[in-house]
């Protein structure tokens, strides 16, 4: 029941935001042929305008473009012609979500085991030193990160690739500079939660029954510690896809984020639409399975109890 | 003949903050012997945690530091063990039951689990069979359905039953001694006698002694043989219950009896608080802690630490009251004796 009732809500999130953006697209000034209209006569812009009933009103076109939309059916791109959305979508999935997977990954293992190292070496050496990794993480911008990166470990040192996409060495320089600062918020987050746990009753009480010091830890101290961080991958993901636009620009990846910032700026708006619906259905589902793991992992909240 | 099991001789606690050390346990020494239980009273700040904690090796260092003294279990000091011979100690041979039950029990694994890791740890005991030592011991503290409650979480249990888990999870290794640090405090009155009827009980079956730190002179009356009464962060009087209670030596022990409403009088009696505040434990006095809130001090009070002067065997008091050249010495004991 739960489910169901969740289900729902995500699917009505997913039309209020195709809404909005279908809305606040059409208010964007400028026009997808605006560069055409110096060159071609003005009745072939009105043909080319028609075949995407962008002569018709904005009450129309939308409901012909959410019609489209429950088949599936995200239109052609309005630059190329001959490419649909899908498509274009298909292309650029794979590279998108390799990098942010991969950035995922390192962001939360390394992130988590940063700030459990800082927690368990409390105002020590060890602390500091990944406190202040954390604060560089979260300060420098990886539109920043990632031209210094390029500068030494690609152009300097020559030991990976300068940009591009194909093999796994390709990966690495653009992984880390979008993993940096989430990684870094991770850190401090986990630290700051292990050493709350730390100052827990139950952790003395565990103490008291002679526990080594690494049976402590990870069974009652980290267990307990991650769960807060858990709640916070939401974020952490929705920071991970806007990075890529970013990322897959500076490296020239082949990914969707690409598409999205150019079809911004070219006014491709079935392009515009089709990745902002796939994005949102992607953070959407990502926010339910959180949802659902957590009240799985943490035995206090139940599945039945349907929210609150 | 009483077998002595514990014994702590001149322990000195202190912790480091930034206003300074505070010096939270001064030369404390007392014992418990085998079977019997210990209590300890006295005020918020008095250092009885602290002391407790001291004996478990739960100080957490830094801040604190045990500067001075010797913990001896059956003659042997556990302060001078290395961690990892005191982690073999702590929840075999000692083991600690805490005064809130609400966060003592970690509330992300099954409270069966809880206890038969207090199992595996100590004893050759693995699996199933940890599995079924800790269900006979939810049996034991009187938890019905035991096998059930086994699968279930800290959050489905009340107060009182998580108290009974954190009993059972002490007790798993039947421990030579049971420290509980106000176990009963955080309860409701009626579940507080049955969680101190079921600690009595199991101590019986099990052979165990316990030191029972509360802030309730009833409970002391109603279950301990032998008091400790402490006070910034001293032992003043120490006695066997029916003496503490009818022969008092210390007038801080006078004022905490004033303070126990008689249940029995006619016209209710209001609790008494005892006037003033506890010493800085900052920079204690030089003299009897007590002096400042003292009724009876004297010069020599401010001057001279009293010493723990013998009132009769097992009986030790440290008031200058109870030295033979203080005058006043018959009228004053009567007067405390009027409240007992
Ligand atoms: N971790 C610590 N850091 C600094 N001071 C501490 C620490 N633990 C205890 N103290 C100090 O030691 C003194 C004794 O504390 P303790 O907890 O033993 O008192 P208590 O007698 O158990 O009081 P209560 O009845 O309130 O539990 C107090 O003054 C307290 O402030
Ligand atoms: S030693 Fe003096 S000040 Fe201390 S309790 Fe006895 S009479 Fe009072
Ligand atoms: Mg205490």
């Amino acid at each position: 029941m739960y489910i169901v009732k969740r289900i729902l809500i995500m699917l009505l999130t997913i039309w209020v935001i195709a809404s909005l953006t279908f809305l606040i697209m059409k208010f964007i000034p400028g026009d997808p042929f605006a560069s055409d209209a110096d060159v071609l006569p003005e009745e072939v812009l009105q043909n080319i305008r028609a075949k995407y009933n962008l002569d018709e009103p904005i009450a129309v076109q939308y409901v012909l473009y959410m019609k489209d939309l429950v088949t599936f059916d995200l239109g052609f791109s309005i630059q190329s012609e001959t490419r649909s959305v899908n498509s274009i979508i298909a292309d650029g999935a794979p590279a998108s979500a390799l990098l942010g997977l991969q950035a995922l990954v390192i962001a939360l293992a390394l992130g988590l085991l940063l700030g459990i190292v800082a927690a368990l070496n409390h105002n020590k050496v060890l602390d500091y030193a990944s406190m202040f990794i954390a604060i560089i993480g979260i300060s420098v911008p990886s539109f920043i990160l990632a031209p210094l990166l390029i500068k030494y470990f690609a152009v300097e040192w020559g030991m990976l690739p300068v940009a591009s996409w194909g093999t796994w060495q390709h990966s690495i320089l653009p992984t880390l500079a979008l993993a940096a600062t989430p990684l870094a918020v991770i850190a401090r987050f986990m630290r700051s939660s292990m050493l709350e746990v730390t100052n827990q009753n139950y952790i003395k009480t565990a103490d008291a029954k002679g526990l080594s010091k690494t049976k402590l830890v990870i069974r009652h101290g980290i267990r307990n510690a991650i769960l807060p961080v858990i709640s916070f991958i939401g974020p952490l993901f929705v920071s991970l896809i806007t990075g890529t636009f970013v990322i897959e620009k500076i490296f020239a990846i082949p990914g969707i984020g690409r598409y999205f910032v150019d079809s911004i700026f070219n006014r491709d708006y079935p392009v515009i639409m089709g990745t902002t619906i796939f994005f949102s259905v992607l953070l959407v589902l990502t926010l339910f399975i959180i949802d659902i793991s957590y009240r799985y992992i943490d035995p206090r909240i139940k599945l039945t109890s349907g929210g609150e | 003949m009483l077998e002595r099991l514990l014994e702590v001789n001149n322990l000195e606690v202190s912790f480091k903050t930034y206003g300074g050390e505070v010096q939270a346990v001064r030369d404390v020494s007392f014992h418990v012997d085998k079977g019997e239980i210990l209590a300890i009273v006295g005020e918020s700040g008095s250092g009885k945690s602290v002391t407790v904690q001291s004996i478990m090796g739960l100080i957490p260092t830094p801040p604190g530091k045990i500067k001075n003294g010797e913990v001896l279990l059956e003659g042997q000091d556990l302060l001078k063990l290395s961690k990892r011979d005191m982690q073999k100690v702590k929840g075999s041979k000692i083991s600690m039951v805490f005064q809130d039950p609400m966060t003592s029990l970690n509330p992300t694994m099954k409270v069966g689990k809880q206890i038969a890791e207090s199992i595996t740890t100590h004893q050759n005991i693995k699996g199933q069979e940890a599995k079924e030592n800790a269900i006979d011991m939810i049996r034991r503290v009187g938890i019905s359905n035991p096998a059930e409650r086994y699968e279930q979480y800290p959050h489905e249990f009340s107060g009182g039953m998580r108290q009974r888990i954190m009993i059972a999870i002490a007790l798993a290794c039947h421990p030579k001694v049971l420290l509980a640090d106000e176990p009963t405090t955080a309860l409701d009155v009626t579940i507080q006698a049955q969680v101190l009827d079921l600690m009595k009980n199991l101590k019986d079956e099990m052979d165990t002694s316990i030191i029972l730190i509360t802030h309730d002179l009833g409970v002391v009356a109603e279950t301990a043989e032998r008091v400790a009464v402490m006070y910034g962060g001293m032992i003043v009087e120490t006695a066997p219950v029916n003496e503490l209670f009818n022969n008092p030596k210390h007038p801080y022990t006078w004022g905490l009896l004033e303070s126990i409403p008689d249940i029995d009088a006619e016209d209710k009696k209001r609790l008494v608080p005892i006037e003033g505040a506890p010493p800085d434990l900052f920079s204690p006095p030089k003299g009897c802690p007590f002096a400042p809130r003292c009724k009876y001090a004297m010069d020599v009070c401010v001057e001279e630490m009293p010493p723990a002067f013998s009132i009769k065997d097992g009986h030790d008091a440290k008031c200058w009251l109870n030295d033979s050249r203080s005058p006043a010495l018959k009228e004053l004991v009567a007067a405390g004796r009027q409240f007992s």
